[in-house]
């Protein structure tokens, strides 16, 4: 009985510790890491977990993750709107064995900052947004990426 | 003949060099639409003859913004249709879940008292520029667009709400007095377009 519970404790300490977990952040930190100067395109893709063609498109953005020094990419969660236990995230994480960083925007009301990010984002899902610091251009997109097209968004960009 | 060419070729000209509106904005007179509702009937905004207006909402039946929106939605029907402004409903979702079936079916199962309409071509959605669901127009009887937005300011819990944007836009056209917000934003699920 007290082996199988000392195993059971330590397949529990394996699990969680595997589990991927995920910065909370606040507008401001957004809207920094929007404004920042830096020598790599950010990109950066507004997604959820309950968001299929989201989810479809994630791994287009983890491949160019992965090829690309040149190239930060930050995948923003939005589901703390409809739920604020990071939980589903960090299992999503998980299962996928995300490698690209993933922040968790959490904050309400999302009518107060939508246009803050960008004026031409009605709210849905996905959006992602490129911005080259070093020429100054910037890119909005709110539609599912498919293979190719976000490479031409970057050349666009002036990558 | 020529003249007919050159004519075709500054339309062309014009037509090309006319910036792509994107949906309506505030203020816009919005076209009327024929669509079939879950009941196979057809239905127009002219077939309501005693509305003063309508909220037209563009839903879906598997993006979890329109689950958590769906009795709020239910309820603004019963609180104004008697007020004269009806729900509307519209489906333009393309895909699994979003069928014409199963939108039958989520009418029947919710007792829709609202026609749930389904825009097949996706042309009402492209024409009035609805994005993401649920997305609200609120239209006056004119068809003037009075409001385009969001429900209110808390998808999560609607118990928590503090703004009713739909509400006090409605109220607002019912005391004629100008709708104090005519425009927000909102998370939500895109709405699945058909590949052009």
């Amino acid at each position: 009985m007290r082996t199988s519970s000392v195993i059971i404790f330590l397949l529990f300490i394996c699990i969680s510790a595997r589990a991927q977990q995920a910065d909370q952040i606040k507008l401001k930190d957004l809207q920094q890491l929007i404004n920042k100067p830096s020598d790599k395109v950010q990109v950066i893709n507004f997604w959820a977990t309950w968001c299929a063609p989201c989810v479809k498109e994630i791994p287009l953005f983890e491949k160019l993750n992965q090829e690309n020094t040149d190239v930060e990419v930050t995948l923003v969660s939005m589901d703390y709107d409809l739920d604020p236990n990071p939980e589903k995230v960090y299992r999503f994480m998980t299962r996928k064995n995300l490698k690209s960083r993933v922040v968790i925007l959490a904050e309400r009301n999302p009518n107060n900052w939508i246009d803050k990010i960008d004026k031409s984002w009605s709210g849905a899902l996905p959006a992602t947004l490129i911005i080259n610091s070093k020429t100054g251009k910037r890119k909005f997109i709110e539609k599912e990426l498919h293979e190719g097209e976000l490479e031409k968004l970057l050349e666009e960009a002036g990558k | 003949m020529k003249r007919v060419t050159g004519f075709i070729l500054c339309l062309t000209i014009l037509i090309a060099a006319h910036p792509v509106k994107k949906g309506y904005e505030v203020g816009d007179t919005a076209t009327d639409f024929k669509l079939k509702n879950t009941d196979g009937r057809m239905v127009s905004m002219s077939d309501y003859k005693d509305a003063r207006g309508f909220i037209v909402i563009f839903d879906c039946n598997t993006c979890p913004y329109s689950k958590v929106y769906n009795e709020r939605i239910i309820a603004l029907n019963e609180k104004y249709t008697s007020k004269g402004f009806p729900v509307i409903a519209i489906n333009a979702n393309d895909g699994s879940g979003d069928t014409y079936d199963d939108m039958v079916s989520i009418a029947k199962k919710k007792d829709y008292k609202f026609p749930y309409l389904f825009d097949e071509t996706q042309k009402v959605a492209r024409t009035y520029g609805a994005t993401n669901t649920p997305h609200v127009f609120i239209l006056t009887k004119e068809l003037k667009v009075a409001y385009i937005g969001t429900i209110d300011d808390n998808a999560r819990d609607a118990e928590a709400v503090t703004r009713h944007y739909v509400e006090d836009a409605v109220e607002a056209l019912i005391a004629g007095r100008p709708v104090p917000l005519t425009k927000t934003k909102a998370i939500g699920c895109g709405i699945r377009w058909k590949d052009k």
